[in-house]
């Protein structure tokens, strides 16, 4: 089933105002319900290699895996649905190329990328995640992050060292503890989230969250939600007017009705009344 | 070379301390992973927690305080060269490696264990979080301009936040059903009746999240949720289309 019609998808790239290349990578597949965002590192240009592979063997690995299986059909033993796996898989596939061009070719070693994707089914989305690229969901005027971002900020939040604002003073924001790539294996966070008609997701490199906060984001896709080309416009300006440090990337996806995958009695025909 | 920790008195080095868990205690008491018996050490003195190539130091409330470097410190992410100060003892930090002493880059990084040797030490295998540990490859991953400084070191200790997320389950408190209880083995787990509420619960990285899809919002603890997803805690009490249902970990 194709999501063209469920889905509005588009997205942004820009180099900023300090670099002089840009190393983040973007794709979208309103057919597919995919969309991925890379973000690069890695000296001599690495970073743009690495971001490349990683978007081009997510988007074509998903391609080839989606035709033979459906993406709601749940897979009892991991309790995730093969829309999942299937994300999971692609992501490992990434790690590979990345990792094994970085050990063939001594200008590419080191080299690594953050990514974050969304594969849309059967009203929910498969939600994977490495590294400080984030998702934000607009949901009935709120935002919220879903993704926790794998950097050393985070990880001294997650075991109480330091409160937010205390790792904000003190900590570096912008060092990573996971990246695809740079190990031959690789740990993606993966999750699954209801999706509701009228949500509007943001996913974006931390060039654009490095520089505009939640309330920045939340006001500007208020105001400019209803054109999605428009509201990826003005984030970009936001973070460049806030000093365009790094490159930044957006990618909007409005949900614009239901997409219940084919079956008898609809998205939560596998809804568990067992407590009436 | 790793990080560790130096122990001197009056200007004698006393022992090195390898960084190599994610927690090192200091203090009196011998359970300590760096124990220091002198009466000016409290008994929990001080924690380091080490992630990748960082180290950060937190008092513990000691009575006779923590410094570093002359100063009296809370918390404290620890620079090379860094010296702690608990009772008369020193402690001195050693890392070349440390990230969080380059100030001046604003490019991501990634941070790497500091270590070089294509030949994986033998290792021997424990549970959890020490077995996943055990089997990271050896190899470097320094971007160039660091590559150079970089030699061979034992692998400090990795994040591992979600790895360990326990397995959680919601019991029906009133009605009929009462009793019944639900393991939440999926990622995503929908919960109510068609057509009048229907919730899910999502299993994300840092725990368990409830969200409203259908009808009025689900109401945890007495208070109606919003629009974000709701985090879950041991014990809270979930109705849901006039069912009471309580949240737990399974331990």
């Amino acid at each position: 089933m194709s999501l063209r019609n469920k889905l509005q998808m588009a997205g942004i790239s820009d180099v900023g105002l300090r670099r002089g290349h840009n190393e983040d990578r973007i794709a979208t597949d309103p057919r597919l319900g995919l969309a991925v965002l890379a973000d690069g590192m890695g000296g001599y240009r690495a970073g743009e290699v690495a971001s490349a592979m990683a978007v081009s063997v997510i988007v074509e690995e998903l391609r080839k895996g989606l035709r033979h299986n459906p993406p709601q059909r749940l897979d009892e033993d991991s309790g995730y649905t093969l829309g999942s796996l299937l994300v999971r898989e692609a992501i490992g596939r990434a790690n590979e190329s990345i990792y094994q061009a970085a050990q063939e070719q001594p200008q590419c070693q080191g080299m690594g990328t953050t990514l974050v994707s969304l594969l849309f089914y059967d009203n929910q989305v498969s939600v994977a995640h490495v590294g400080d690229s984030r998702l934000y969901r607009l949901r009935r005027g709120e935002i919220e992050q879903l993704t926790a971002d794998h950097s050393l900020m985070q990880e001294l939040i997650d075991r109480g060292f330091y409160t937010p604002e205390e790792a904000r003073r003190n900590v570096q924001k912008n060092l990573v503890t996971r990246a695809v790539g740079v190990d031959p294996t690789v740990n993606a966070d993966l999750q699954e989230e209801p999706v509701l008609p009228g949500d509007l997701y943001l996913l974006c490199s931390d060039g654009l969250s490095d520089l505009v906060d939640d309330e920045g984001i939340r006001t500007t896709l208020t105001r400019y939600g209803n054109h999605l080309p428009e509201a990826a416009e003005r984030l970009v300006q936001q973070a460049n007017a806030n000093g365009g440090t790094d490159n930044i990337s957006v990618i909007l996806v409005r949900a614009l009705r239901p997409f219940p995958a084919r079956r008898h009695g609809g998205w939560y025909s596998r809804m568990l009344d067992w407590f009436t | 070379m790793s990080a560790k920790l130096v122990l001197s008195l009056n200007g004698a080095t006393l022992r090195e301390f390898p960084l190599a868990r994610e927690r090192t205690t200091i203090g009196r008491r011998p359970e300590n992973d760096i124990q220091v018996d002198n009466l000016a050490v409290s008994g929990k003195h001080a924690l380091i927690i080490t992630i990748l190539n960082d180290s950060f130091l937190e008092d513990l409330g000691s009575t006779n305080g923590t410094y570093v470097n002359g100063k009296l410190v809370k918390k404290h992410a620890l620079q090379h060269g860094d010296v702690i100060t608990v009772g008369k003892h020193e402690l001195r930090y050693v890392n070349e490696q440390a990230s969080a002493q380059d100030s001046d880059f604003e490019k991501t990084m990634i941070i790497r264990p500091g270590l070089v040797s294509r030949v994986a030490p033998p290792v021997v295998r424990h549970g959890g979080a020490a077995a996943a540990l055990a089997e990271r490859p050896s190899v470097a991953h320094y971007p160039p301009e660091i590559a150079a400084q970089a030699s061979p070191a034992p692998v400090p200790p990795q994040p591992h936040t979600d790895v360990h997320l326990p397995m959680a389950k919601v019991q029906v408190l009133n009605g009929a059903a009462a009793g019944k209880q639900l393991e939440l083995k999926k990622a995503l787990t929908t919960l109510g009746k068609a057509g009048v509420q229907v919730a899910v619960i999502t299993r994300r990285a840092h725990g368990y999240f409830i969200t409203q899809v259908e009808g009025p919002n689900p109401v945890v603890n007495g208070q109606p949720i919003g629009a974000q997803a709701h985090p879950l805690v041991e014990n809270d009490v979930i109705d849901l289309a006039g069912v009471k249902m309580e949240f737990s970990f399974l331990s």
